[in-house]
């Protein structure tokens, strides 16, 4: 165990232990857009920031992937770390207008018109999608390519994710609501990584249930029997 | 060539190799860099060893070495031992050189150096002003030895640190002896190498690494791909003394991949230096292992950040990383590691041979040792110069670089590459060290020192830089990618003259956030370019901004040419060059320039010899 304050307050933390997980089970709260529990921190977004003093000197650095490893004291509302935040929140509002929890942020902070022109992108390049697909679902269907403000993210090559399952994750995790899954039917569409995907029809009732590719996926990855997906889940449960 | 396995071995093959270098003997050292090889010089090496043979001459030698430095004036030809240096040497010349020089001891005036303003001719090359003030302990012996052979390098001292080190000093020795140099990591961030290897060393771990970094993403700085080239022996016993001290046994040299030449005369080194036992097992008996791998970079300015050429490395994209955990601990693969640039490992082995007080006694207190600069841009002798910490700004742009061209005067210097600031000439007496470079908001960075005269403007100036590094931020940070974005934007408005005196007080918001609150090097130093113009010559931010006017003439949308008719002598040169024509005019009489027309190129402007055309 570690002891370091937070807002001056002391609390001991097992080493290791990030500031922002830290902090959170203090019931401090800091503002995150590109860190999830689940998943490897990864710094990018730069909302996270606080100010940390270590051996006397004193420096901006994001909590999420701060690592507690020595005594520090750190200071998560400083007039340092909310202006650094406000304009973070401005250089993404430039960049995005239309993400809810980027515009609850802005809100919070006061913040009401961005100062700079608007150049619309409605990704800002988190990289949960990325992560979850990599690390929690294990397809590895998109990823970063270019860099700069040229930098994206897409599909290998820029071409159907052709490894994507179509499972949903990257949708349900993404800030900005960029990513969008539809169902029509026999085929589930991811539009933004230009993904189709025929759904597989139940051998009993005949209905369409879940992406055949998916269902392909999990059997392989648990070592499943080969028919033990014919079935939707309804019919599964009739049977039993 | 035979496994030398003991100091004794060592020291008896040494002898050999200088035994059959009579230092009398005549050798013409030719540049065989690839500056001077853009400029031909394979072919002045050629004719020359063809013109020997056919004259008989074979007690001649020649010689193609690395980088000399003088690039500009390549290829570049010195006749030992009396030291005559030709410059601009063509295939042509080469009878006469053998001819006259090597046979009757004659100066060939025209290929001689002159100087620029007197034209004064310099016969010898250690009395060319460009040499003569440099001190060249790294680079000095690229011009006497040839990089493909491992017998030049040791008989002119090499792998002597090494024996001293393996046969002599224990780790802690060699670790101590760098710490007390003084030694500064050379590749940007000036951080004390001892106390690096100290960090390293400290960690108990079975495997650990040391890399030299060798990706120099800096467009105008080649020192590094120069050593490489012309001495890559001195890198590879600098590698094997760290690695001995912090007990690493392996070893990589992560290079980029547009340097072909820097990468074959390294592997023929690693090659060479390998089947003479200084790389492998039991190194000069002393039961020390290690070897170095060549990793080729993918050519992005950011992979030569430390953790993103950790990651590219490993093979994975090279991007960097939150760096909350040091490399000492975890590094490649996890292992603790050291992180060195290709300068900093070629003074380790002059360190260990001559000892850390004699390092020491040049440069600075601060900042011992040399530098090696690549001085470039609106000054006289462009080149590397290695100079010691320490000699002032107008030493090197004056003494050295020969002053400013074409009669105009000095404006600024921008140090440190890409990202460094922009000193003013106030600053001129300034001492050089990573101290000094500091405190006047620039850096050492990677050594580049970018000359600008007086029809620079340094707002366009700004603008250049960070448009540079928004292409090459890599993007995942916010404040880099957004804010250098950002910045750029507003450089960009006040160019067009329509900047706002509010936009000032946003360059200086976003730079400061930009500095503090991006994840690398790159994010934290883009904003220098801004802040050191905005710092020094605010003045000229101020008259664009309110007198919509750019002072040194450069901002298209703020400038216009237009001929004075009382110095026009109607020479038509102007109306000849003019791409649009829109500068036109009768034979002999006053010309005009149709403004409607005009594109701003400024060709009349270059063109006129009676300085007719003014920018207003
Ligand atoms: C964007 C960026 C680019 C860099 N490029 C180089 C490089 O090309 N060569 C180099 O030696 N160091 C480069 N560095 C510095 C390295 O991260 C590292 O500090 C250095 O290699 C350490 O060696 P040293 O202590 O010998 O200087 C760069 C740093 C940044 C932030
Ligand atoms: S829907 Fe496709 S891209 Fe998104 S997380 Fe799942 S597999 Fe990956
Ligand atoms: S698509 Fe959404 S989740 Fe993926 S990087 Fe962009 S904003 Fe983040
Ligand atoms: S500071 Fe710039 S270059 Fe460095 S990690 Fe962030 S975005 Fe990439
Ligand atoms: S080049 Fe100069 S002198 Fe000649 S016509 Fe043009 S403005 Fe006149
Ligand atoms: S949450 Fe820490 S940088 Fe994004
Ligand atoms: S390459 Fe010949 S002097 Fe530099």
């Amino acid at each position: 165990m570690v002891e370091i304050t937070i807002n001056g307050k002391k609390v001991q933390v097992e080493e290791g232990t990030t500031i922002l997980e830290a902090a959170k089970a203090n019931q401090v709260n800091i503002p995150t857009l590109c860190y999830h529990e689940l998943l490897e921190p990864y710094g990018a977004c730069r909302l996270c920031l606080v100010e940390v003093v270590k051996n006397g000197r004193r420096s901006l650095t994001t909590s999420c992937n701060y690592p507690v490893t020595a005594p520090i004291e750190v200071e998560t509302d400083t007039e340092k770390v909310i202006n650094s935040r406000k304009m973070v929140l401005e250089l993404l509002l430039s960049r995005c207008n239309t993400s809810p929890k980027l515009n609850q942020l802005a809100a919070e902070y006061g913040l009401k018109k961005s100062p700079f022109e608007l150049h619309y992108d409605d990704c800002i390049l988190c990289g949960l999608c990325e992560r979850v697909c990599r690390e929690i679902v294990g397809a590895n269907a998109i990823t970063f390519a270019q860099r700069g403000t040229e930098r994206v993210v897409i599909p290998p090559f820029g071409e159907e994710a052709e490894f994507c399952i179509g499972c949903g994750a990257c949708v349900y995790v993404c800030p900005t609501n960029a990513i969008q899954i539809q169902e029509d039917g026999e085929e589930k569409i991811i539009d933004r990584w230009s993904r189709v995907l025929k759904l597989r029809t139940c051998s009993e009732c005949g209905m369409e249930f879940a992406p055949d590719f998916q269902l392909r996926f999990i059997q392989k990855k648990y070592d499943l029997p080969e028919d033990f997906f014919d079935l939707c889940r309804d019919c599964r449960a009739m049977k039993k | 060539m035979k496994r030398i396995q003991s100091a004794s071995e060592l020291e008896a093959y040494r002898q050999e190799c200088m035994a059959s270098r009579d230092p009398q003997r005549t050798v013409i050292t030719i540049c065989a860099g690839t500056g001077c090889q853009a400029h031909g010089c394979s072919n002045v090496v050629a004719a020359m060893q063809q013109e020997l043979d056919k004259q008989g001459l074979d007690q001649v030698e020649v010689k193609a070495t690395g980088c000399h430095g003088f690039c500009e004036r390549g290829p570049l030809v010195v006749i030992h031992p009396q030291g005559v240096f030709y410059n601009k040497v063509k295939v042509e010349d080469v009878p006469d050189i053998i001819a006259r020089t090597v046979k009757e001891g004659e100066v060939i005036e025209s290929l001689l150096y002159a100087l620029p303003a007197t034209k004064e001719q310099i016969s010898l090359e250690k009395d060319v002003p460009f040499y003569k003030l440099q001190e060249r302990i790294i680079f000095g012996s690229n011009g006497l030895i040839d990089p493909t052979s491992i017998d030049d390098y040791l008989a002119i001292g090499g792998y002597q640190a090494l024996s001293k080190a393996l046969t002599g000093m224990t780790t802690d020795a060699v670790l101590d002896e760098v710490k007390i140099s003084g030694l500064r990591g050379r590749g940007g961030g000036g951080f004390p190498t001892g106390r690096k290897w100290e960090s390293t060393r400290d960690v108990d771990s079975g495997v650990k690494y040391v890399i030299c970094n060798a990706d120099e993403g800096d467009p105008g700085a080649y020192m590094d791909r120069s050593l490489l080239e012309g001495n890559p022996h001195s890198v590879i016993e600098g590698m094997l003394l760290g690695a001995y001290a912090v007990g690493a046994t392996e070893g990589y040299v992560y290079v980029r991949h547009e340097y072909p030449l820097a990468v074959a005369n390294l592997t023929m080194a690693l090659e060479a230096a390998r089947e003479m036992g200084f790389l492998g097992q039991n190194i000069l008996g002393s039961g020390f292992n290690f070897d170095i791998k060549i990793s080729r970079g993918g050519g992005a300015f950011v992979c030569g950040e430390s953790s993103a050429l950790i990651a590219s490395i490993e093979g994975q994209v090279g991007e960097p990383r939150a760096k909350h955990i040091h490399m000492a601990e975890s590094g490649l693969w996890g292992k603790p590691t050291v992180l060195n640039n290709v300068e900093t490992w070629a003074n380790v082995p002059v360190i260990i041979d001559k000892g850390a007080e004699l390092f020491r006694s040049i440069g600075t207190e601060g900042s011992p040792g040399t530098k090696i600069f690549s001085l470039v841009g609106k000054v006289n002798n462009t080149g590397l110069v290695e100079v010691p910490m320490g000699i002032s700004l107008r030493e090197i742009i004056f003494d050295i670089g020969g002053g400013i061209p074409g009669g105009r005067s000095f404006k600024a210097v921008q140090t440190g590459g890409p990202s460094g600031g922009c000193i003013p000439e106030e600053h001129l007496d300034l001492q050089v060290d990573f101290d000094e470079l500091d405190k006047v908001g620039s850096m050492m960075g990677s050594g580049g020192m970018i000359v600008m005269d007086d029809r620079t403007c340094m707002v366009d100036v700004a603008k250049y830089f960070l448009n540079f590094l928004k292409g090459e931020s890599c993007g995942k940070c916010t404040t880099c990618r957004e804010g250098i974005l950002r910045m750029y934007e507003i450089l960009d408005k006040i160019t067009r003259g329509e900047g706002e005196l509010s936009d000032l007080d946003m360059l200086e918001k976003l730079a400061s956030v930009v500095q503090e609150a991006s994840m690398c090097g790159l994010g934290k130093t883009a904003p220098n370019p801004v802040l050191s113009t905005l710092r020094y010559f605010r003045d000229e931010y101020l008259a664009h901004i309110n007198d919509k006017k750019c002072p040194a003439g450069v901002c298209k949308d703020l400038i216009h040419f237009e001929i004075d008719p009382d110095a026009c002598t109607g020479c038509h040169k102007c109306a000849r060059v003019c791409p649009v024509d829109a500068a036109h005019g009768k034979k002999k009489e006053p010309h005009e320039i149709d403004q409607e027309k005009c594109i701003k190129c400024g060709m009349c402007y270059d063109a006129c010899k009676f300085d007719a055309v003014k920018i207003i």
